[in-house]
């Protein structure tokens, strides 16, 4: 049956950090590059190398631009897939229970063999955390790499989701956000971590950390420590000096 | 949300089919023997062929059966169920007026509800999701029920019923359509809450450079620029039409244009049910 557990012993999540991620896509790259070939289904393309190429991805990065009340503008990365929500309304509007929430980690899965490819999870997720792959004809999404973070053929550095793993900028991290003693519930706690869509009342376990402020320069505290940041050195010697002479006189 | 011929037409027929079935159930007009037999057969025409029509979208039609399992949770679920026991009950009810001048009005009753109960649940699959903010109010199923019920009445021959539910259908109609048009921002949701960024946000730069299943499937926006047009085809083919040509003197060619204007205005009102409804992921493309 396709009823949310009422509570899960973890929460297995990640805690994406929107001020470390420099948007450089190896997460995109990896994680299709890791589920084409494993849990389930492969994430086809269609026209990959002509005109008007299109695919399934389990994640996708975005950028925004943000304009602050005062300072620059700041362009912020922003890695998206499933939140694996405590309210999933993804799980309870499937027809078949191929959609479900797992009671043991939350981990929010699809049984491919029972999907008859619908589409109304994808319409009930608000995120679009879910794509139909074409060629197959079923629903795929994140699987938080259920494939990899209990798989003990793997190294123990290596049993975690594969954008967390690649992440060359440590922007991802995997972990239990039920335990507040967790390091990913502490950076949460620390960092003022947020959901996407509160108001959808869909409860995500993923958590978003904001952007710091930045580009503070010409503006405020760092204006008046400009003065110390002028030339000292005003006449310069040598042939610099010489050079500073006689383009002068022009 | 991608306007899908094979919902459309699934929507637009099988509730008027389900309209009609409800009408038979309760006796009105209470027929017999051959003329029965007609009635019975444009139901199902409608009922079973829009049913047939929705497996059409699907990935995978051949696992179509496992819809069944998950009635405790899914609209969709209950509707299949809903809709086989309606057309099972009808099937056994129009059977005995038919074959043996014999009407059980319990079972009429029972089937009544059923198809009533069908409606009510083909719905409930567009209301329940929040993530249409343009579905996700009680219109939604005031507008299938009030259609099915005038539909079902006009196809019936009930000219009183057809002609108030009809007025009634066109109220809720535009009524739908009115607060539709500020659904999304009563939902509170948009860039700002769906990044959860300070300040003004602008979507930069997309994730990919083609189109994907998202853009396709929930970010449709080609012919909103004509709602208001369509909107006024939809009235005028659905509701007027009908209206009005039930109130001139009875001729079966003219009831058979009615008929066939409401089908077609409820196929046009369908289609900007779709194609105007944003879907919340579009704020993540700074698209609604």
């Amino acid at each position: 049956m396709t009823d949310l557990p009422e509570t899960t012993d973890r929460k297995l999540g990640l805690v994406i950090d929107l001020d470390t991620c420099v948007g450089c896509h190896a997460c995109v790259v990896s994680c299709k590059g890791w589920n084409t070939e494993n849990y389930g289904a492969p994430l086809s393309d269609r026209d990959p190398y002509g005109a008007d190429p299109s695919g399934t991805f389990l994640n996708r990065v975005h950028s925004y631009e943000v304009e602050p009340e005062e300072g620059a503008p700041q362009l912020v990365h922003f890695p998206k897939s499933c939140l694996h929500c405590e309210d999933a309304p993804c799980v309870t509007v499937c027809p078949t229970g191929a959609s479900f929430k797992r009671g043991a980690d939350g981990i929010v899965l699809v049984n491919e063999a029972d999907c008859i490819g619908c589409g109304l999870c994808a319409w009930a997720c608000p995120y679009g955390a879910r794509e139909m792959d074409a060629a197959e004809g079923v629903m795929k999404k994140c699987t938080l790499c259920v494939d990899r973070i209990y798989n003990e053929n793997l190294a123990q550095e290596d049993r975690v989701p594969a954008c967390v793993r690649t992440c060359p900028a440590g922007a991802r991290h995997f972990g239990d956000l039920g335990d507040p003693d967790s390091d990913v519930s502490r950076l949460v706690a620390e960092r003022g971590g947020m959901d996407l869509m509160p108001e959808q009342g869909t409860t995500p376990v993923n958590k978003y950390l904001p952007p710091r402020p930045r580009d503070t320069l010409g503006t405020g505290a760092r204006a008046a420590q400009a003065p110390s940041l002028e030339p000292v050195a005003e006449d310069a010697q040598g042939w610099l000096g010489w050079l500073d002479r006689a383009l002068s006189r022009f | 949300m991608h306007p899908a011929p094979s919902v459309i037409v699934f929507t637009t027929l099988s509730g008027a089919g389900f309209g009609l079935l409800f009408w038979l159930g309760l006796g009105v007009p209470d027929v017999r023997g051959l003329s029965a037999f007609a009635f019975f057969v444009i139901a199902y025409l409608l009922a079973a062929g829009g049913l047939m029509a929705s497996t059409l979208h699907l990935g995978r039609p051949e696992r179509a059966l496992k819809a069944f399992t998950q009635w405790r949770t899914s609209w969709l679920s209950r509707e299949a169920w809903l809709s086989v026991a309606a057309l099972l009950a009808m099937a056994a009810y129009g059977a005995g007026l038919v074959f043996v001048d014999t009407r059980v009005p319990w079972l009429g009753w029972l089937g009544a509800a059923l198809a009533a109960a069908t409606v009510l649940a083909t719905s409930m699959i567009y209301t329940q999701i929040a993530a249409v903010p343009r579905w996700h109010t009680a219109l939604t199923p005031a507008l299938f029920l009030a259609l099915s019920a005038g539909g079902g009445a006009l196809l019936a021959g009930q000219v009183t019923a057809a002609l108030a539910l009809l007025a009634l259908a066109a109220v809720v109609q535009i009524a739908w359509w009115l607060r539709g048009d500020g659904a999304l921002a009563l939902s509170r949701t948009d860039m700002s809450s769906a990044t959860g960024l300070p300040g003004r946000v602008r979507a930069f730069e997309p994730p990919h450079t083609g189109p994907n299943y998202l853009l396709r499937e929930m970010v449709f926006r080609v012919g909103r620029k004509h709602a208001l047009k369509l909107r006024g085809i939809a009235l005028v083919l659905g509701y007027l039409a009908p209206v009005v040509l039930l109130l001139v003197p009875f001729a079966h060619w003219l009831a058979a244009v009615a008929v066939l204007a409401h089908l077609a205005g409820i196929a046009v009102s369908r289609w900007l049910f779709f194609a105007e409804a944003e879907h919340v992921v579009g704020l993540y493309y700074g698209m609604r």
